[in-house]
């Protein structure tokens, strides 16, 4: 319990004085998860949109897959990100090792199949309501991901954050691939990791904390953004 | 939506700077806390930017045979002789070394504090059979647990469920044996550094046997043509002038001196 | 523009491996509304969904006298129940039009006169999922007709809706009718039907039992059921 204590008054105290660290490796979270989220959502939005509108032979399996992949290992993907991005690997020349890039692609590759799974569960029910009308409306295929998406939004804004709660959350991946370089790579949960090992708990559940108050902050101002909308009482 | 665009793009145009290396160290040595005066002396006195890429000495080598890294800064002689031999670096230079303690509970009921080798700990540590953490993980000081065992005629494999190989860093296997009240072998540096200390104590230190040397080695650009070998020479030369010498032997922790600088000018 | 005019030869619809549809032969000519009558599980929204081209056949032929490529283009459908768009109103009878990539100016004109020709124009920034059933009906059917579509199919279109709003549907289709567009609807309503029919198709167990004029099938049916099903009597 003191030691609970002891974080609660280290998180006050670094967000009180606005620690230069602390505000570097907060907004440096912000941006590779931010930026993962997005990329993420580009691709997994219409996937998993077209997965539930589309009926063709290998969608069980694709949707097994999906559901699989989520479940996957963050250190994994990043052991598996690294031999790709290693010098020795086959994309290697670009040198986006060790970089906030590399962070981003590997979360990318984490959170897109859990983005693309819960928006095609959420679409399943929508495609089921709109089918006939959009059907008899002659649609293209890309009018009807399009309107199912639109429509959809507010599950779909939901999917996206469960997205970026695991992206600012992960650290298995993120320290191989970025490998926690201080000023360049260190995020919140890889500082976390640092000082857990240095035997710090107090500072390392402080950041825990500010990551904490960090991840409602941003739940609450998209959900704020989304509820300006006039129809958003339905 | 256009502020984001930004954003990403602003990453993907980040540039390596042009004066910057990249240096795999030990979590051992990182955790002493030398890196925290020892970059910045660097940076000041040669404007080079060393990022400190803190992994096991297994994988340290790891990222320098595969060109990931321009150096290392390790300690485990043999891994670094056939790092050399195998030619994934050019050479290897002796910059310092640091010692080795055995950390237990402060009752020491194996009775170790008495003993005059290293040797003679261990072997009590194991007739007691009392708990005992090892980092099991492959690295600098895993290797320097078993060489000890060895020279203590004992073999790990035969031990039974009071060894506990927990394959974890230097940090995550003091929390360990903080939290079993068992025995460690640790770096000097980690041990006074380390702030979850519970009822441990450092109990036997002192042995030569128990001496770690740090060994510094540039990646060979003939493998791996991208390497910043300028770089890389000059932090040598920097870790091996009487600047360097200055920085490493006056670290202290506690009124402790950590690091005994040694590189042959 | 000619009349639209369809032929079903030897069509039928079986799912898992039972026939719901045909096999039947039908043609559909002439201007005025066909209805389609049929005790339930007859097919009459099996048979409508096949003329539109949302329900797969299993065999035979479906013919338009317009070539194919307009066919999905000139046909409307109203369904039984209703889909809305979880949006406003307008926003539902604007999408249509937005999937045709008409002008946006143009858009708004149009939305505009036929919120006030089923009576919602003081509902346009209401979402429409929230609507009264007579309401969501009459939005649906502004947003079939808002396309000027030649064909236009409804399903039950009044099925648990109250007189009033009973009268201002058929209000709106007989208006539709006059303007050009061709109706093909089901219904219960048997009152509804002599008011609206100009033809009636009366389906029987998936076959078309008998076909005409909407005064002979009223006045002079040739078959039992048929006459049964006018009478009110129960037709299996």
């Amino acid at each position: 319990m003191d030691d609970i204590w002891a974080g609660l008054l280290a998180a006050f105290r670094l967000i009180v004085t606005l620690d230069d660290d602390l505000v570097e490796i907060t907004l440096r979270s912000l941006q590779v998860s931010l930026t993962a989220l997005v990329v993420a959502s580009v691709i997994a939005l219409p996937f998993g949109t077209w997965l539930a509108i589309r009926r063709f032979r290998f969608r069980r399996a694709t949707i097994a897959t999906l559901n699989a992949l989520m479940g996957l290992p963050p250190v994994v993907v990043g052991l598996i990100v690294y031999l790709l991005l290693s010098r020795s690997g086959p994309f290697g020349v670009m040198g986006l090792l060790f970089t906030p890039t590399a962070m981003i692609v590997a979360q990318v590759i984490i959170i897109t199949p859990l983005i693309a799974s819960l928006t095609h569960q959420a679409m399943r029910e929508l495609w089921a309501e709109y089918h006939d009308l959009l059907i008899s409306l002659n649609t293209t295929p890309a009018q009807r991901v399009m309107t199912l998406i639109w429509d959809g939004r507010r599950a779909l804004l939901t999917g996206a954050l469960a997205g970026f709660g695991r992206a600012i959350g992960e650290v298995g991946a993120i320290m191989i691939v970025g490998g926690n370089i201080d000023n360049a790579t260190r995020v919140l949960t890889t500082a976390i990791a640092l000082e857990t090992g240095k035997g710090d708990f107090a500072l390392a559940l402080g950041l825990g904390f500010v990551l904490i108050a960090l991840a409602l902050l941003v739940n609450f101002a998209i959900h704020a953004l989304s509820r300006t909308e006039r129809e958003g009482t339905w | 939506m256009r502020a984001l665009i930004a954003l990403v793009l602003s990453f993907f145009g980040t540039v390596v700077a042009a004066d910057t290396m990249r240096l795999a160290v030990t979590t051992s040595f990182h955790n002493s806390g030398l890196s925290d005066v020892l970059l910045p002396a660097v940076k000041e006195d040669t404007g080079l930017d060393v990022q400190l890429l803190v992994v096991g000495t297994g994988q340290a080598l790891r990222l320098g045979q595969a060109g990931d890294v321009d150096a290392i800064l390790v300690h485990s002689k043999a891994a670094e002789e056939a790092f050399v031999a195998e030619g994934y670096g050019t050479h290897r230079r002796e910059i310092m070394y640091n010692d080795f303690v055995l950390i237990g509970p402060a009752s020491d009921p194996a009775d170790i504090k008495d003993a005059t080798t290293a040797s003679e700990a261990l072997q009590k540590i194991a007739e007691a059979q009392v708990a005992f953490v090892s980092r099991g993980d492959d690295s600098g000081t895993h290797r320097k647990e078993r060489a000890l065992w060895e020279d203590a005629s004992l073999d790990p494999e035969q031990f039974t469920e009071w060894y506990n190989a927990v394959g974890a860093g230097m940090g995550a296997s003091l929390n360990t044996a903080s939290g079993l009240d068992a025995y460690i072998l640790s770096d000097r540096a980690s041990w006074l550094k380390f702030a979850n200390k519970g009822g441990l104590a450092m109990l036997f230190a002192g042995d030569p046997e128990m001496f770690n040397q740090y060994g510094y080695l540039p990646v060979n650009p003939e493998r791996h043509p991208h390497v910043r070998t300028d770089a890389a020479q000059k932090l040598e030369d920097w870790l091996t002038s009487s600047a360097g010498q200055s920085v490493i032997d006056g670290y202290q922790i506690n009124g402790e001196k950590l690091f005994t600088f040694n590189a042959v000018p | 523009m000619v009349n639209p005019a369809v032929t079903l030869t030897k069509l039928s619809v079986r799912r898992r491996g039972k026939a719901i549809l045909g096999p039947l032969d039908l043609t559909l000519e002439g201007r005025g509304p066909t209805i389609v009558l049929g005790p339930n599980g007859a097919g009459k929204t099996t048979l409508l969904k096949v003329l539109n081209g949302v329900e797969r056949i299993s065999s035979g032929q479906i013919n338009w006298n317009v070539p194919d490529k307009q066919v999905r283009e000139m046909q409307a459908y109203v369904f039984q129940r209703p889909t809305m768009l979880r949006r406003s109103v307008r926003q539902n009878l604007a999408y249509p039009l937005e999937l045709l990539g008409r002008p946006k100016r143009q858009i708004a004109e149009d939305v505009r006169n036929w919120a006030a020709q089923v009576g919602l124009t003081g509902m346009l920034d209401d979402p429409a999922p929230r609507l009264s059933g007579g309401e969501k009906q009459k939005l649906a059917l502004a947003r079939a007709l808002i396309r000027e579509p030649k064909v236009l199919f409804l399903d039950e279109p009044c099925a648990n809706l109250d007189g009033r709003a009973t009268r201002e549907i058929e209000q709106v289709l007989s208006e539709a009718q006059a303007a050009g567009t061709r109706i093909i609807m089901t219904t219960h309503d048997l009152g509804q039907a002599r008011r609206l029919a100009s033809d009636v198709v009366f389906l029987l167990n998936g076959l078309v039992h008998e076909q005409g004029p909407a005064l002979q099938i009223f006045q002079n049916p040739q078959e039992i059921e048929t006459k049964a099903f006018i009478n009110g009597d129960i037709v299996e």
